[in-house]
């Protein structure tokens, strides 16, 4: 198994940043995410002009400039939103499994909630925002599960290697079956294809406000959890000793992760790879401690999701390149990275 | 392909040196018989398979329409039906199968890691990726698509064992690395398709999952002639290649010249694989499944890349079969292969996991 909870970097055991350090980094990761939100609301396919931003803000939407940044609104929210929840469940996911591979889309949890999602759109008509996120919080749920059992069988617990192979098959196989559902239905196709390569476009506030309960009890749950993640990252049998209930504290966090996955592939489509590349990275700024790691990765999530949209709009203009392959393409020369900097024996 | 071979029990007490050969000896025969015994099967099947998949269809053709049509007669209805609907789709589906079998098996065995397979460590995907842009962006076709998808499948190859060169190659980080590139050229896969002009999901799936429809004769052309120039080549290395598995030091000591038929190997392979997915797509599993199903069937003695050949191209053929007429929808092949190989390397996970091996 790995130490690599606590060492992003090999010789580099970054416990915990001085308090001082911890703060710049707020102070600092926050004005990021506020310029993005103003680069989301103010850049797209259209120029707008700044007196029309600011009135559309006010809600107006009297010319053509003011109702494109009106539907900037939703969307920018939404994209907040995906990325607070994704950075927020891989941060989870990893320290639940205590492997530095986890994240929702490579361990196939947003492929369980996909096939969730498409199966019901095929076969039993579902079509409410509500209907849609159950079914992806339980697509979600069955393919973690799933996957941690095949991972984690064997000696040596979930190794990263066993795990991230247990989910790319897993992957494999649900993207088949989704193929294998939606192939037949010309009908639903092009629905289910838009929404299959993960995106935030064509947000509204109907889509944000059913799943916002949802977020927000996995959020919660996730974030309450962090003392307890700080005593797993020890190891099970310390863990233990401290008088933690190992069991019930992996569940409890996996659950919180799971909703915040399942709700956010439900509004967004499977976006891979943010709660991977965040985690990381928010080591970095502010150390291993589960307490500042995880509201901070929330925030550096919804920073990348939002910064990924925006560079959607402007690479490809007039169109859009998706989210989800924005963030494939960053995040896996970053997954890359990590393979590479693991010791051969953690692997 | 698994990493133990078993060998021959020689009993403990032998009596003398003589018999104990005649033992081996004996095995060894035996061992042969069987194999030449599966192979013949398996070739027989694929040949079986293939005439049924000109026979059926929406309409069924008997054994002799076909056979004239084959032969160059004209059939009323069946010259077309057959000649250039069925024909050169079952042709096409035994050539790719052979040629991801091979290309497979010979990196399995090469790397000793069933999960090095090209379809896993990105290789196809990114074939794949490039065969989708030389068509949407570039408006190639034929021969000009497969060199678009040559070019990144060694350039995928050739990153992939760069990325994971660290004190030397290492099995398990080289598959992560490729699980990592394949994820990012799928992504690209499903960027360029959303560019093309027609989108089609039919289309847009033969280059996801791999697909036969609409094959015709241009697309059979080039996989048959790198088969026919890198088919025996590799075959003619297969001892090599078999020698290699011993490792390196043992390999030169055995006078193998480890470095040269390495870049050889994995050149043919993936110029194989190339071919075979400029023109089908990246027909999900075949190269990871025909290696270790042939090992199961034949025995994991001896060269695998035949058994591993006639395994892919037998696939193929039924999942395309089984994909067209199985079900109310007609399915493209990878969908079935994808469908039926991910939850047998969900299998060889669980069961590696199982009995403690490292993967």
């Amino acid at each position: 198994m790995t130490q690599t909870v606590t060492s992003p970097a090999p010789g580099v055991a970054v416990v915990r940043r001085p308090a001082r350090v911890r703060l710049l980094w707020l102070l600092v990761v926050t004005a990021v995410l506020v310029l993005l939100v103003v680069a989301s609301l103010t850049i797209g396919s259209r120029s707008v002009a700044w007196s029309d931003i600011v009135a559309a803000l006010g809600g107006s939407t009297d010319n053509i400039g003011q109702a494109a940044v009106a539907k900037r609104i939703p969307r920018t929210v939404l994209a907040l939103l995906v990325g607070a929840a994704l950075g927020l469940a891989g941060a989870v996911m990893q320290g639940v499994t205590r492997n530095p591979l986890a994240d929702p889309g490579i361990l196939g949890v947003n492929m369980g909630a996909s096939l969730a999602v498409v199966v019901g759109i095929a076969w039993f008509g579902i079509w409410t925002t509500m209907a849609f996120i159950w079914t992806a919080v339980a697509g979600a749920a069955l393919a973690a599960v799933f996957v941690y059992a095949v991972g984690s069988l064997g000696q040596g617990g979930a190794t990263p290697l066993k795990l991230a192979l247990a989910g790319a098959a897993t992957s494999a196989a649900l993207s088949s079956f989704i193929s294998a559902v939606v192939l037949p239905r010309g009908d639903i196709s092009a629905n289910v294809r838009s929404w299959q390569v993960g995106g935030v476009g064509g947000a509204g506030f109907g889509l944000i406000t059913p799943v916002l309960p949802f977020l927000l009890v996995g959020a919660v749950v996730c974030l309450l959890s962090a003392r307890s993640l700080n005593s797993l990252a020890l190891g099970d049998e310390l863990a233990a000793g401290l008088g933690e209930r190992v069991a019930l504290a992996r569940a409890t966090a996996s659950l919180g992760a799971v909703l915040l996955c399942g709700g956010a592939t439900a509004v967004a489509g499977p976006i891979a790879f943010v709660g991977l590349v965040v985690p990381h990275v928010c080591r970095l700024l502010v150390g291993v401690d589960h307490r500042w790691l995880l509201p901070f990765s929330a925030l550096t999530g919804a920073g990348l999701v939002t910064a990924a949209d925006v560079v959607g709009r402007v690479v490809a203009r007039p169109e859009e390149i998706a989210v989800g392959i924005i963030t494939a393409l960053v995040g896996a020369p970053f997954f890359i990275a990590i393979v590479r900097r693991q010791k051969v024996r953690e692997l | 392909m698994t990493a133990v071979r078993t060998v021959p029990a020689v009993p403990p007490t032998a009596p003398d040196r003589a018999s104990s050969a005649d033992l081996v000896a004996a095995l060894r025969a035996r061992r042969l018989r069987r194999r030449r015994v599966v192979l013949t099967v398996l070739a027989v099947l694929v040949v079986a398979v293939f005439v049924t998949s000109l026979m059926v269809g929406r309409t069924f053709y008997p054994p002799g329409d076909v056979l004239r049509v084959v032969l160059g007669e004209d059939v009323q209805g069946a010259t077309f039906t057959v000649g250039r609907l069925r024909l050169p789709r079952a042709v096409l589906a035994v050539l790719v199968g052979l040629c991801f079998g091979i290309g497979g098996v010979t990196f399995q065995t090469m790397l000793r890691n069933p999960l090095a397979s090209p379809d896993i460590i990105g290789i196809s995907t990114g074939a794949s990726a490039a065969a989708a842009f030389a068509i949407v962006f570039l408006s190639l076709t034929g021969a000009q698509v497969s060199v678009f998808a040559i070019a990144a499948g060694l350039g995928v190859a050739l990153v992939i064992y760069l990325l994971s060169f660290r004190r030397g190659v290492l099995g398990t980080r080289l598959i992560l690395i490729g699980i990592g590139v394949a994820a990012m050229l799928e992504s690209v896969t499903s960027y360029i398709l959303t560019k093309a002009p027609r989108w089609e999901l039919q289309e847009a799936m033969r280059w996801l999952t791999g697909s036969l429809n609409g094959s015709g004769w241009r697309d059979v052309v080039p996989v048959l002639v790198a088969l026919a120039v890198l088919g025996p080549l590799l075959l003619a290395q297969s001892r090599n290649l078999s020698q290699l598995q011993l490792g390196d030091d043992t390999a030169s000591a055995l006078g193998v010249r480890v470095e040269r038929t390495r870049l050889l190997l994995i050149v043919a392979a993936v110029v194989l694989i190339a071919f075979a997915t400029a023109a089908a797509g990246p027909v999900a599993f075949v190269a990871f499944l025909s290696g270790p199903i042939a090992a199961r069937i034949v025995g994991a003695r001896g060269s695998m890349l035949v058994p591993a050949a006639l395994v892919g191209a037998l696939l193929v053929q039924v999942a395309d079969l089984v994909g067209q007429y199985a079900f109310g929808a007609r399915y493209p092949v990878g969908v079935i292969t994808g469908a039926l190989g991910a939850p047998y390397l969900v299998y060889l996970i669980v069961r590696t996991n199982r009995t403690g091996g490292s993967l």
